[in-house]
């Protein structure tokens, strides 16, 4: 009877948990497999031990090309997307205009809207165009789709401010330009900076869009793609652990740095 | 439970309308380059493509517009068995994840303490390594004669599946159960963020009330937390429902051709058979079946306001 109340009162901690389980689990395949030593051309069965793919990590011919395609259209897609994202933001919360209601919605639908829809649509305005698919395409697309989660995230950071600081910087003799960049911007930052990683993440992992708008350039997500076709190398599971190991520090990172600040300030 | 919890910090500012401001032209100039892109590069394709629906024509010799709105039935009677299985699978999935996502956003929001932080980054943490990848993964878990898919032979959890027509034989890669399993998978913290955001927001006094009027736990979390969830629950069905939908990822890794969903069929026709009207007539369905589904879904949940 202990053990069934005990169960009772923990039953949401342990479901919980379970699914955390199911969350990680994939992860931690990935991370294994990076030091399996397949046998042909698939790496779904454990063979055994090896770290030859940790040691040439671009062994693969067209792999770190393709990391390093994608790594450059992510920071491209992230500065436009970013840039382009805080100025409606700002205009959304700031100021009155015409036509707000058709404004929210152009931002919304991208959102609301599965993408292979945005990507089959964009590729038939390319194809009547005639633009050569490619890079600038595939850029362009990702601009289109990341915009919206950035006007998101910075529209909630500009919303929660207080008015009054601008305000104040005003009744202290700063311009508008001097209160916009001593004052409001660095209040804003939190929520850009956060549309900024968001932009990067969703642009560097895309694939749908990628796919119908890339032509024959090979993103990563491509380049994992085509493997899932033609013999998945092990390489693709070492950059896969290495991206998830380096990401993790940077959070654990910068949480130690934002818990010893408010210590600090306490 | 007689602690009294502190009350939470007032609310900043008060609430106010946006001002004029000098510069009348400011906001214009604000919206105007981001706007002109998702004009032109998400509103205009829609369009472009509505009319290349009902184009006909050849790869070889042009295509012209010629209303030929058979198309759409067309594709609608060759194709419905897809469309049908889309909207299965994706509403399976967001079932499965609301039911898997529920107890773990409960567990960070309410019960994890110091840990909180930390299972917060165990729920991003798996974005950081390529969706593919961890969905290839699957296909290692899943695989035939493996140790899952020994332990629900074991437990005869197959033959029930088996029974329903999830998975077949001895199998589970290759059947309706890996695709939803894989998509359930993808979409599930697109659940849980949002179920989070809004379980945190609860005030707990809530609770606190509820149990000092003899509430029993589950009388609380029917009458008081879930109600009061609501709004990550519609946000985070939305969040998984809509994309899941249109997936054609885990299908075409975790499936087999009788798991196809309507986005393969598009992809197979844009990319590999070229039949650009057909194509488009799929993706301007799906988009109105989707905009109507939800349209429904938010009028019938009465959170219009969301969004």
């Amino acid at each position: 009877m202990a053990f069934v109340n005990w169960l009772k009162r923990h039953l949401v901690v342990i479901a919980g948990l379970c699914t955390l389980a199911y969350l990680i689990l994939p992860n931690v395949v990935v991370t294994v497999f990076s030091f399996n030593n397949p046998k042909g051309r698939f790496n779904y069965e454990w063979q055994e031990f090896s770290t030859a793919a940790w040691k040439d990590p671009c062994g693969v011919s067209g792999l770190c090309e393709s990391l390093s395609l994608s790594l450059q259209i992510a920071l491209w897609a992230m500065l436009g997307a970013t840039l382009l994202g805080t100025m409606i933001a700002f205009a959304l919360v700031r100021y009155r205009f015409r036509a707000r209601g058709a404004v929210n919605s152009l931002i919304f639908l991208p959102m609301a809207m599965p993408e292979v829809v945005m990507a089959a649509s964009l590729l038939t305005l390319f194809l009547n165009m005639g633009a050569q698919l490619g890079f600038w395409t595939i850029l362009i697309a990702h601009i289109m789709f990341c915009l919206s989660f950035v006007v998101v995230a910075v529209k909630a950071r500009v919303m929660s401010m207080d008015p009054r600081l601008e305000q104040a910087a005003q009744d202290l003799y700063a311009g508008p330009f001097q209160t916009f960049v001593r004052v409001t911007l660095p209040i804003a930052a939190p929520g850009i900076a956060a549309g900024a990683l968001l932009a990067f993440a969703l642009s560097f992992d895309d694939f749908i869009i990628t796919n119908f708008n890339a032509g024959s350039t090979v993103t990563f997500p491509m380049f994992v793609w085509g493997s899932a076709q033609r013999g998945t190398p092990v390489q693709i599971n070492v950059i896969g652990t290495a991206m998830f190991v380096v990401a993790v520090l940077l959070v654990l990172v910068s949480m130690a740095i934002g818990n010893r600040r408010r210590r600090q300030k306490a | 439970m007689t602690t009294v919890t502190e009350a939470p910090p007032l609310a900043p500012a008060p609430e106010r309308k946006p001002p004029r401001r000098r510069g009348r032209w400011t906001p214009y100039l604000l919206l105007l380059p981001g706007l002109l892109w998702l004009v032109v590069f998400f509103a205009l394709p829609v369009i472009y493509q509505a009319s290349t629906s009902v184009q006909t024509g050849s790869l070889e010799e042009g295509y012209e517009v010629t209303w030929h709105f058979a198309t759409y039935w067309d594709a609608l009677s060759a194709y419905w068995p897809q469309f049908i299985r889309s909207v299965l699978y994706a509403a399976s999935a967001t079932v499965l994840c609301l039911l898997l996502g529920y107890p773990l956003a409960y567990l960070i929001a309410f019960r994890a303490g110091r840990w909180r932080n930390l299972i917060m980054i165990l729920v991003i943490a798996p974005f950081f390594t390529s969706f593919l990848i961890r969905t290839l993964a699957w296909k290692t878990i899943l695989a035939d004669g493996g140790p899952v898919v020994g332990a629900l032979d074991a437990l005869h959890v197959l033959d029930v599946t088996n029974l329903l027509g999830w998975t077949a034989g001895d199998r589970v890669l290759a059947t309706p159960l890996a695709v939803v399993c894989g998509l359930t998978y993808n979409f599930l913290p697109f659940m849980i963020l949002p179920l989070y955001t809004s379980l945190e927001r609860i005030d707990p006094r809530l609770h606190e009330a509820a149990n000092d009027l003899y509430a029993r736990p589950s009388t609380t979390f029917r009458r008081v937390t879930f109600p009061l969830s609501m709004p990550g629950v519609v946000s985070g069905t939305l969040l998984t429902f809509i994309p899941a939908t249109g997936d054609y990822i885990n299908a075409d890794l975790l499936g087999s051709t009788d798991t196809r969903m309507v986005g393969n069929v598009i992809q197979t026709q844009f990319l590999r058979i070229l039949d650009y009207p057909t194509a488009a007539a799929l993706s301007f369905l799906l988009m109105a079946a989707i905009l109507f589904m939800v349209t429904f879904y938010i009028r019938k949940s009465g959170t219009e306001d969301l969004v």
